[in-house]
């Protein structure tokens, strides 16, 4: 044979390879494909689709109506107050329970004898469910006979409607809310914080310079990839929130406490307005996807990876 | 035994740079072959392309005069051992030896047999239980050594299988592994940047630099006759003591004032113009008195016990290193008196570092200052 | 000191529990933090009168598979990412990533009507199925791919083993603990599922032991808090031992995928 003869003999075997490569890589990954196909990538799509229909009530869509969906949302005061109890609801629970995480992280983080006993309490709440800790709440926040009122009681302060006052309802859930999410916060930054690199610290050590400085200079900076990471997640669970509501106040009193997914959930299940729901999903969607690419278009810039 | 014939192999990962540029050469059947050159100069991937782990872009491979640029590893019928020995860490001795062989439609008796075989030649036989993280560096190295025997492969790949062990077990494996290969007759083909593995364990030697190859051949021929600058700087340690030099008349001059004469032929070869000037380590001597010599200072001694290494200010800009048999007592300071034997002197030319001639110099007169 | 005090506070929500799961009823309202005497009745009697057996064993039998079912699909996947190249890799991956950023509930309208038509209402395929695939195990095992030394797979490859053969035998052994640890994950994700659940399940035999505690609390037993709190215990016990065995595997698994 030539040597042409001989390449193109080659190149056949070659194509026949990375064909059958791809055969085998696609009949490991279809699995997921085929999954995700269905249950995630389809439906967004069919959501976007529904949210441009009036429907029945079993979902199936009768009337092409555009954006009227869209507008009817914006001009209802019902989803304003959504939108509003959604914002307010993220603004509550994602600054203060890093904060509140980080914290716990660095308390745990020292060496000492027994750490890992506080390491176990202050990552507990990751084992416990959304409606077992809401039960709990609930009885703590129970006006007669919880926690807090009795401690109000104690100190002369009359007691507090926490979950029934609109005033104040919002406000309740998202305590609740802080502690059921510290768990898995403080778990992934306390890890972050073990793979600091020891010898920064001893070379500070060698220097001289005061705690605080350690922690704004090193402890912090080193800290910021898990920070940024912890910080995504929370928004985006903060934008998910379901079975607190659910539990605790059923988007009341006076929908001060209806959330976007509950507002969805409400809309879909129980007033059969698919058409409605599928555009306050959408819009869940894009919420989602801007605080996603916020993120990482501020996150690239500003935080310190090792 | 195999023969390996590459013919015009070109290697290029991103389409644009050739690691590899047009290497061609023959691995004889049973020959125990090294690829030596410094890190990065394209050895593994020339030896991951024989091994088919690799594309080849173009050229041809040949496996004993057939085609094989597009078999797969396993039709290849060789074995490899790997820098970090690859073994699979959740099995035992035993298991990762006879790992594989299945495939090659092997009998459990039978792959019982070889492995109990493998691990006697190789002293294993009482580590064959044993995880891989529970032995040592040596051990280890003879764990990768007996999955690549225990194929019966007739031919063996090996990627700088020694530079994770330390010196004394190095110089210890070197000759396992070269007796290794004699007695089972394996054609092996040996990848290392240490050029001392090289020039003990090699049959032959290939030198590549930047995906070029160098130099081809045996050791000693190397050694005496390196074809290039590179090679000369290369093999041999301490290296060969390179000058820039100049053909004044039929002089040459290095560095103003040091000479050397050459013949007419040479001074043809050589033409005009500046040429570099080389001497291996030992063949520069302290000179007798009766002999012409020329003073240097020396900078630093390293005494060896068997020989000793004087670095000395040769020039300007330049050190040199002479090597001398047995213990000197030369101290660093001093001004000595050397003599260069002109009839080892290489020369090579300025530009491309090209050997030029590789006739002695006529010993009419010795270097003189 | 600090630590003491927030470890008190951050467990006393949950030891509390415990300690009302105790008491007897008039106990609660008086606010009492000890039970005078330990007493199981309120166990019993939270038996009697939710399914709550079958409810645990409906959540139990919905999280092991659920776990089965990632552990295999994301394995596969990431296995496929890391040691089969081929064409259009990349972009699969992308697509992957992509996953990310949907978020499940803004999905939930279709995926019921999906599961609705495909008759699994109330059945263990609809409540798991659905969850097989998940981007973030495939992530995690993907970076653990990543450090088995490609040599390994060289070898194998010059041995002549096929692909599935080092999966299975190589690849799956060598990264054991990073399966394990996102065996943890998974089951404590599924076992503390809610809306899911809550869509999807609507009579008592089919019921997962979540959706057992919305009942409770909205039925009459709901006043007798001691019950309440003892089905709370019971949700709560089996997924807080698995997280107090495999904390610190989960939290350098998490931190793994979560960095790298
Ligand atoms: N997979 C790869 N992709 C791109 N470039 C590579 C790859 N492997 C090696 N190279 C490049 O090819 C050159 C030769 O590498 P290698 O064969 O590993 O050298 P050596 O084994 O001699 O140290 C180096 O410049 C290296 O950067
Ligand atoms: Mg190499």
């Amino acid at each position: 044979m030539t040597t042409i003869q001989h390449e193109l003999a080659d190149r056949h075997v070659e194509r026949k390879r990375a064909w059958s490569n791809w055969a085998t890589g696609m009949l490991f990954l279809l699995p997921s494909l085929l999954l995700f196909g269905v249950f995630l990538f389809y439906p967004m799509v069919r959501t976007v689709y529904l949210s441009l229909f009036l429907t029945d009530s079993q979902g199936v869509p009768i009337v092409f109506v555009g954006w009227e969906n869209f507008l009817n949302l914006f001009q209802s005061t019902s989803f304003q107050i959504s939108a509003k109890a959604t914002a307010l609801f993220v603004l509550y629970t994602v600054p203060a329970g890093i904060v509140l995480a980080t914290a716990l992280a660095i308390l745990a983080n020292q060496k000492l004898r027994g750490i890992g006993l506080f390491r176990t309490m202050f990552s507990a709440t990751m084992g416990m469910s959304v409606a077992a800790s809401s039960v709990i709440w609930m009885f703590l926040f129970n006006p007669s006979i919880g926690l807090f009122n009795r401690i109000l009681a104690a100190l002369n302060i009359p007691g507090v409607q926490w979950l029934l006052d609109p005033q104040y309802a919002l406000l309740s859930v998202s305590i609740a809310t802080i502690w059921m999410n510290t768990g898995f916060a403080f778990l992934i930054l306390l890890g972050g914080l073990q793979n600091i690199d020891q010898s920064l610290y001893e070379s500070a050590r060698i220097a001289g310079v005061s705690e605080s400085y350690k922690l704004r200079k090193i402890t912090l900076p080193m800290l910021s990839p898990t920070l940024f990471f912890v910080t995504t997640v929370s928004l985006i669970n903060a934008f998910q929130t379901f079975g607190q509501i659910d539990l605790l106040t059923k988007g009341g009193p006076m929908e001060s406490t209806n959330v976007i997914v509950y507002s969805i959930y409400k809309d879909a299940f129980i007033n059969y307005n698919v058409g409605s729901a599928s555009a306050q999903a959408v819009l869940l969607f894009v919420a989602v996807l801007v605080v996603t690419v916020l993120q990482f278009k501020i996150g690239e810039r500003k935080v310190h990876y090792q | 035994m195999r023969k390996v014939e590459l013919k015009g192999i070109t290697k290029s990962y991103d389409g644009k740079q050739d690691v590899l540029k047009a290497i061609d050469v023959m691995v004889e059947p049973g020959e125990f072959f090294v690829l030596v050159g410094p890190s990065g100069c394209g050895k593994s991937t020339m030896l991951r392309m024989i091994a088919g782990l690799e594309s080849i872009t173009s050229g041809e491979l040949a496996l004993d005069g057939k085609r094989a640029n597009a078999l797969s590893p396993s039709e290849r019928d060789l074995s490899m051992v790997f820098q970090n020995y690859a073994l699979y860490p959740h099995l035992t001795v035993e298991q990762n030896i006879t790992f594989g062989l299945h495939v090659k439609k092997v009998s459990k008796r039978e792959q019982k047999e070889r492995c109990k075989e493998v691990c006697e030649m190789l002293g294993l036989t009482d580590y064959m239980k044993r995880k891989p993280r529970e032995l040592s560096g040596g051990q280890r190295q003879r764990v990768a050594l007996a999955r690549a025997v225990v194929t019966q492969a007739p031919l063996c790949l090996m990627d700088e299988p020694l530079s994770n062990l330390d010196a004394k077990l190095r110089a210890k494996m070197r000759s396992e592994i070269r007796q290794l290969q004699r007695k089972l007759g394996l054609t092996m083909i040996y990848v290392t940047h240490d050029q001392t593995e090289a020039m003990t364990m090699a049959d032959r030697m290939m030198i590549l630099s930047d995906g070029d190859v160098q130099q081809i051949g045996r050791p000693l021929d190397v050694y005496n006759n390196p074809a290039n600058t590179f090679v000369a700087s290369f093999i041999g340690s301490p290296p060969m003591n390179l000058i820039d030099a100049e053909m004044k008349d039929s002089v040459l001059v290095a560095d103003g004032h040091w000479m050397t004469p050459v013949t007419a032929a040479m001074k043809q070869k050589i033409g005009s113009g500046r040429v570099t000037l080389g001497v291996r380590p030992e063949h520069i001597s302290l000179a007798k008195d009766s002999e012409p010599g020329f003073l240097v200072q020396v900078a630093n001694v390293e005494v060896l016990g068997t020989e000793t290494l004087v670095t000395f200010d040769f020039g300007e800009a330049t050190q040199w290193i002479a090597k001398w048999p047995g213990q000197s007592s030369v101290q660093p300071g001093e001004q000595i008196r050397i003599c260069v034997d002109d009839r080892h002197l290489a020369l090579f030319s300025a530009e491309k570092g090209e050997r030029i001639v590789c006739e002695p110099v006529p010993d009419a007169k010795k270097v003189s200052s | 000191m600090t630590l003491t005090v927030s470890g008190l506070v951050m467990v006393f929500p949950i030891l509390y529990a415990f300690l009302i799961s105790f008491m007897q009823g008039g106990e609660v309202l008086q606010g009492s933090l000890w039970p005078e005497t330990f007493s199981l009745a309120n166990f019993v009697s939270a038996f009697d009168r939710v399914p709550l057996l079958t409810y645990l064993w409906n959540s139990l039998m919905v999280s092991v598979l659920i776990m089965a079912g990632q552990l295999v699909l994301c394995s596969l996947a990431a296995f496929a990412f890391v040691f089969v190249e081929f064409k259009g890799r990349e972009w699969i991956f992308y697509l992957f990533i992509s996953t990310m950023m949907i978020p499940w509930e803004a999905t939930m309208v279709p995926n019921f009507q999906t599961v609705q038509s495909l008759g699994w209402l109330n059945s263990y395929a609809g409540l798991t199925i659905p969850f097989f695939a998940m981007a973030f195990g495939t992530f995690l095992l993907r970076q653990q791919f990543k450090t088995i030394p490609k040599e390994l797979y060289e070898a194998s490859q010059i041995a002549g083993i096929s692909k599935l053969r080092f999966f299975t035998g190589v690849v799956l052994p060598v990264v054991k603990t990073t399966m394990t640890t996102l065996a943890i994950y998974s089951f404590l994700t599924a076992w503390n599922m809610y809306l899911w659940p809550l869509l999807v399940t609507n009579n008592e035999a089919n019921r997962t032991v979540q959706i057992g505690l919305k009942q409770m609390q909205t039925q009459e037993i709901a006043s007798d808090w001691g019950v309440v709190m003892a089905g709370v215990v019971m949700v709560i016990l089996p997924t807080l031992i698995l997280l107090f065995a495999g904390q610190k595997r989960l939290q350098e698994g998490l931190t793994q995928g979560a960095l790298k």
